[in-house]
């Protein structure tokens, strides 16, 4: 009796998926869904956004959030697949042109500020600042197998071996790292200890004495215990600056600070529930940023910023391409270029 | 002639003894290797146990959506999204998978076309998951127009599995005795009776087995759910299946974006608060929690099953 009853069922099954198979495809037009998809950078901040929002709404509103990086976000964003990337760099001229083909114009808007940190072993006592140039020498591609002491970036430090740790080539960080250090993006020795989880990063520095290593500032912050992040001077003689959510903040943590962006789909702009949720965002952002850890914009950015994004500027600030040490202030009344 | 003899049966004597220590060194060989599963299991449990227990034993942590405070965040859309995964996963693969199962072993002819079929069915298996969630990418997705969605990911990791139901199936069909055919159709049964009233039957628990087995792949798979664009953050169920009032089911939930655990795990370990990673840990128990008792399922089914053979 048994078998019968499961040969049945399994042929029950069968029909029910015969009856999915048929089954049309229908969007579920009556909910409104906010689509966000891009950099694992923005997730944390937008992430909180998004939680906040839909408890505002009692859930009227859904939001998604998923994490395709930047480069994965933008390719989705200039389909018209989502409403709203999440960059954790400017966009690129790749990029503008395949919006452009699509017709997808975007309004692009700074929400927080992120410091590049670098940091050694709490051990390592010699390190107490590093200069731009220092680091270029470690980072640099023809450092690759060279430099592999620390006496050879700087005289004055042990002849002990350099253990090296940073993010992958897929990451913004890296992306904005070698453009404010070795002036090209993208370019980097290859001989480290590489890993787009920068928790992998914290652990290897944290275990090494000779480490150093780079990543963003909230990894560095719940890690205070295990590293010390290394003040870095610009130029020769110019005084180091430690970094902090302060120093990031006024500008003088540089050339490591930079903005991170959320770029909204002009497509999506005379939705109501999208309108609502991006001032919603401008508006919460000073509070919830630095409750994840990031570093807010000056409010003055965010008052700029929900202006043009209700002024619908459209287009980018930047040429399509990285740009370090940028003003968010200035960045903001630039004119906006597809 | 006494003494050679004698020398004879020692001779045997220190062969046997030889032989013996081999035996034992093998059994020790052996029961090393298995440990090494065995420990390696066990350690990994007891490290996530250990990470995990507190928040695996607070009721909110099943009921939370995934929040940006670590205390608070929750699996809910994760187990849900997996648990309907899994189901689309499951009613799609199980049919097609048995049916051409027993069709390559009851009514293929052997001939090359078959052979080839099944040195391709055996090849599938070994194809690295990405590539089921590329060719899904561009089928279910963008072809068939379904977008990021529970059934796109089901279907998805249908084809995952695939294979391995295939080959369990024509496994199980296999180790039926050839007399149980050879005497229902000495009484006139066609093929079709053969394979519904004593095939199938007979070959249920061997099936089963497989599916689950196949379905425990499924559950863990990461990268073709990520490819077809799973999302990270999702704070609300799909639709429920079923209704208050007439047809009384919904078929609104196959179409819902979606989460599954593994990515809400991998979500969980790449952040900066260390509070997150016992969140994975215990989202990692839930899933082997998961497993577990589909396995357990496999196990009991199999169990009544064979009770209710008598040959």
């Amino acid at each position: 009796m048994f078998q019968r009853n499961l040969f049945k069922q399994l042929a029950l099954a069968g029909f029910v998926a015969g009856a999915l198979g048929g089954f049309a495809p229908v969007a579920s037009a009556a909910d409104q869904i906010i689509k966000i998809d891009g950099s694992s950078t923005v997730y944390p901040i937008t992430e909180a956004v998004a939680e906040e929002f839909q408890k505002s709404k009692k859930g009227a509103i859904k939001v998604t959030v998923g994490i395709s990086g930047t480069g994965g976000g933008f390719k989705k964003f200039c389909r018209g697949e989502i409403d709203i990337s999440d960059a954790s760099r400017p966009i690129l001229k790749k990029e503008m042109e395949a919006c452009a083909q699509a017709g997808i114009k975007y309004i692009e808007l700074p929400v927080a500020y992120e410091g590049i940190t670098v940091v050694v072993n709490p051990q390592n006592t010699w390190a107490k600042s590093i200069t731009v140039a220092e680091l270029k020498k470690i980072w640099e591609p023809a450092a690759q197998g060279v430099v592999t002491k620390w006496n050879q970036v700087n005289p004055a430090w042990p002849d002990a071996p350099i253990k090296l740790f940073g993010p992958g080539a897929d990451s913004g960080t890296f992306d904005y790292f070698t453009e404010a250090i070795v002036g090209k993006a993208k370019s980097s020795r290859g001989d480290y200890t590489a890993s787009e989880d920068d928790n992998v990063l914290v652990q290897g520095v944290s275990r090494d004495k000779n480490g150093i290593g780079y990543f963003g500032l909230a990894y560095y912050l719940e890690n205070q215990k295990k590293l010390r992040a290394v003040p870095v001077a610009e130029k020769e003689g110019k005084a180091p600056v430690a970094v902090s959510i302060e120093t990031v903040k006024n500008g003088s943590y540089q050339p490591l600070s930079r903005p991170i962006f959320i770029y909204v789909s002009d497509k999506a702009y005379d939705r109501p529930e999208i309108k609502e949720f991006i001032q919603y965002y401008l508006n919460q952002a000073p509070k919830l940023v630095a409750e994840v850890k990031y570093v807010p914009l000056p409010d003055s950015a965010y008052k700029q910023a929900t202006d043009n994004f209700n002024k619908r500027k459209l287009g980018t600030g930047f040429g399509g391409e990285a740009e370090v040490g940028v003003l968010i202030e200035e960045l903001l009344k630039r004119e906006g270029k597809h | 002639m006494a003494a050679n003899n004698e020398q004879h049966i020692q001779e045997i004597r220190a062969l046997i003894k030889k032989h013996k220590i081999w035996d034992k060194v093998f059994a020790i060989v052996g029961l090393l290797a298995m440990l090494v599963g065995v420990t390696t299991l066990i350690v990994l449990f007891a490290n996530l146990a250990i990470d995990g227990a507190p928040r695996l034993l607070s009721w909110d942590f099943y009921t939370s959506f995934p929040s940006r405070r670590a205390s608070s965040a929750g699996i809910l859309s994760a187990w849900v999204g997996t648990t309907l995964v899994m189901l689309v996963t499951a009613i799609s693969a199980v049919p097609i998978g048995v049916a051409a199962g027993i069709y390559l072993e009851e009514y293929a002819p052997k001939n090359w076309m078959t052979a080839i079929i099944e040195i391709n069915v055996t090849n599938l298996a070994g194809v690295p998951s990405i590539v089921y969630g590329l060719l899904a990418l561009g089928l279910f997705v963008y072809q068939f127009g379904l977008g990021q969605s529970i059934l796109a990911a089901g279907l998805t990791l249908a084809l995952l599995i695939l294979p391995v139901v295939i080959v369990a199936t024509r496994e199980a069909i296999r180790s039926i005795p050839q007399a149980i055919r050879e005497a229902a159709y000495a009484v006139g049964s066609t093929r079709w009776q053969v394979v519904h009233d004593h095939v199938l039957p007979y070959s249920t628990g061997g099936i089963l087995t497989g599916v689950i087995i196949g379905l425990s792949r499924a559950i863990g798979e990461t990268a073709p759910i990520i490819t077809i664009g799973a999302l990270t953050f999702i704070a609300f169920l799909p639709d429920s299946p079923f209704k208050g009032e007439f047809p009384y089911i919904s078929f609104d939930w196959i179409m819902a974006p979606f989460t599954v655990m593994p990515i809400q795990m991998f979500s969980w370990t790449s952040r900066p608060e260390e509070e997150f990673q016992f969140n994975a840990a215990a989202a990692g128990l839930v899933l082997l929690g998961m497993t577990l008792l589909m396995n357990a399922l496999a196990i009991y089914l199999r169990y009544r099953i064979r009770r209710n053979i008598k040959w």
